[in-house]
């Protein structure tokens, strides 16, 4: 009786090299600007060249300036820094015959956003990219996680991972949630339960009724956001809305497809598969969530209040330095914090079912005269167009908000969306460390409903 | 790559939990696309009182002197004691290309982040989890005594005349300790992957 991540791991393991080591085969390998350069020079110096070109592809996404246009010029991009790793890309891939989605290419996007929509991520695959998101691609029961940029070099090089097999954790959530209620916030509420260490050394597989009923696009956040929780691997079965979601987006013939199809139906772990943990949520119990400090796991009810500080509890420094940081007081109702700025984006939330929830909030309304800046950046380039087919734009455009071209941007804030000293954000990304979206920004994680609601009122509001 | 059996020096205490790796080296770092030379943005955040930004001289930036790496001895620690979950977050290896080059040779902690761990291992940075009663008795010794000494043939750290035990994976540990390239004992078994690929696609011919 194995798990999914058991029958993944068994599928891939190429050697076992003694103690607990193993050469593990990758089948698919992202790439963008950040991660890579170091590991391109790497296999250089090495005269070597990808094992496997098919398995790569690559596309620009931390670095890229979100106010574009058609028909951009790298030499517009003004920090130099960032325009040098953009053209190392292009070059590395020019270089190494990998194919990329460059800066221009209408599917350019978050990797983790472009693989699924292109039908690169397929279940049942391992899925390999220097970035701890990776992740994301476990909604499709592919075995899939973020590595350094050693690795990275190492899996051009060899098309392996050198790993040790990790354990078993089933989160199993049950039951219909509220209407005000996202993955988004059932995420939030997991790692606030758990704790951002509460999935360390394990592959987490998300399952229950509340799972099955989520569309692709809401498993995804949910799987993108097990690194948060501690899990380098979230999971998800194989059922027939995945079958469904790839329909469209694969390219096989009939037969090649009835073959995949046929394995890719095994991929959900054995009902008496034994797990290392376990443990249940009811959904229905979940209120929207909000977080009020500097770790994931400082996360509340939106209609509650900063936590009270405990001398004689172990979490005393750490919470403090948040309370500090965030510029908040003990106690303090999270209702009464006014914001300045907007975050709709990141590989967490910008697919266009992210873009639909914001787009029915502020429909014919306004943002906030106290949001002095409110983004709403599309995932990749088709996600942007399929809105502007749907004219959400329009909508966004006319409530104030600024609808940018596909990249990481304000996520953290490596091109020019950044937050400011004292700046409060309401950001649908994933995580609010200290500094993550801007030097002294302060970050509040939460849904797309949510932020586009801070937007509408400049504060989280009341019932 | 240090070829060390033994860990001996300056060690500071950052008594936070889940220092996260855009804590260790921020974002505005990882624009570089080289693998040296981050030791001084090290914990930037902290350690500076103005913006990061790659292309500012650190000798014109304004240093927090409140923050324990910029005091002495301090400035020279070879050794960073913290509590659970170091290293969270990001994949960034950048924050071990940090630590490196800042003159960090291990970090000891209640746990550590799954990818961060891995990192460390692949520079020839000692990643330690101890146990919480362990752990504060090393951070009792260290605020009394800031020096301290590790072993690695033996696997413990040495505290006055007690030793304290720790597990690291032997095979993990001679990576450090030798240095070798990963990528060179793979290749050195590339007919098992050539095998592997062509099994591979008589059973999913849907893969390329």
């Amino acid at each position: 009786m194995k798990t999914l991540y058991d029958k993944l791991w068994d599928d891939h393991v190429v050697e076992d090299l003694g103690s607990g080591d193993h050469l593990v085969y990758i089948d698919r390998h992202f790439l963008h600007e950040v991660t890579s350069p170091q590991a391109f020079d790497g296999i250089s110096k090495k005269n070597l060249k990808p094992w496997r070109l098919a398995a790569n592809i690559a596309t620009p996404d931390h670095n890229v300036p979100t106010a574009r246009g058609q028909n951009f010029e790298l030499e517009s991009i003004e920090d130099e820094v960032s325009k040098i790793q953009i053209i190392e890309l292009d070059r590395n891939c020019n270089k190494f015959d990998i194919p990329q989605f460059d800066i221009n290419s209408e599917k350019q996007g978050i990797v983790h956003v472009v693989g699924p929509e292109n039908g690169f991520t397929l279940p049942g695959m391992t899925i390999v990219c220097g970035d701890s998101h990776t992740s994301t691609h476990g909604a499709f029961a592919a075995l899939s996680m973020g590595i350094g940029t050693s690795e990275v070099e190492h899996v051009l090089a060899t098309q392996c991972l050198r790993i040790k097999k990790l354990k078993n954790f089933r989160i199993n959530l049950l039951g219909c949630p509220r209407d005000d209620v996202t993955s988004k916030d059932v995420i939030l509420y997991v790692i606030r339960s758990i704790g951002t260490d509460g999935g360390t050394g394990h592959a987490i597989e998300f399952s229950g009724d509340y799972i099955s009923s989520l569309s692709m696009e809401s498993r995804m956040t949910i799987c993108n956001m097990s690194i948060e929780a501690g899990a380098k691997v979230g999971l998800i079965a194989f059922d027939k809305i995945t079958e469904s979601y790839l329909s469209d987006k694969v390219q096989l013939d009939k037969s090649e497809y009835d073959k995949a199809l046929e394995y890719w139906k095994s991929l959900s772990s054995d009902s008496n598969a034994k797990f290392d943990k376990e443990i249940e949520i009811d959904v229905s119990k979940i209120k929207p969530q909000v977080s009020w400090g500097t770790s994931p796991e400082m996360t509340s009810d939106y209609d509650s209040c900063v936590p009270e500080l405990d001398q004689n509890s172990d979490k005393y420094s750490t919470y403090k330095k948040a309370i500090e940081y965030m510029g908040l007081k003990e106690r303090e109702k999270l209702s009464d914090l006014t914001f300045n700025k907007v975050f709709v984006g990141s590989c967490t939330n910008s697919r266009i079912e992210d873009l639909r929830s914001v787009a029915s909030e502020v429909k014919d309304k306004r943002v906030s005269e106290s949001i002095e800046e409110a983004l709403i950046v599309p995932g990749s380039g088709q996600v942007k167009l399929q809105a502007e087919k749907e004219g959400l734009d329009k909508i966004f455009i006319e409530a104030g908000f600024s609808w940018r071209d596909p990249g990481c941007s304000m996520c953290l804030g490596m091109n020019e969306d950044k937050l400011s000293p004292g700046d409060r954000c309401a950001s649908t990304s994933n995580r609010n460390f200290e500094g993550r979206q801007g030097h002294m920004g302060r970050t509040h994680l939460v849904s797309p409903m949510m932020a586009a609601r801070i937007a509408i009122h400049g504060g989280i509001p009341h019932e | 790559m240090s070829e060390f059996k033994n860990i001996s020096g300056i060690a500071c205490i950052l008594d936070i939990d889940n220092i996260d790796t855009d804590q260790i080296i921020p974002t505005e770092y990882l624009k570089s696309i080289k693998k040296f030379g981050f030791g001084e943005f090290l914990f930037d955040g902290w350690r500076y009182h103005d913006i990061a930004n790659i292309n500012t001289p650190t000798s014109s930036r304004s240093l927090n002197q409140d923050f324990i790496l910029n005091q002495v001895p301090f400035n020279e620690s070879k050794i960073i004691i913290t509590g659970k979950n170091f290293g969270c977050g990001s994949s960034r290896e950048h924050a071990v290309w940090a630590l490196r080059d800042f003159g960090i040779e291990t970090v000891i902690a209640e746990s550590f982040g799954d990818i961060f761990y891995n990192n460390c291992f692949k520079n020839g940075v000692l990643p330690i989890a101890l146990n919480q009663d362990k752990l504060l008795m090393v951070k009792d010794h260290v605020s009394n005594e800031s020096k301290l000494h590790i072993s690695l043939a033996d696997k413990n750290i040495v505290i006055k005349n007690e030793k304290i035990a720790f597990e690291v994976d032997s095979g993990m540990l001679d990576m450090i300790i030798t240095g070798q390239d990963e990528v060179d004992i793979t290749l050195s078994i590339s007919d098992k992957i050539k095998s592997y690929e062509s099994n591979r696609l008589k059973h999913k011919p849907w893969l390329n």
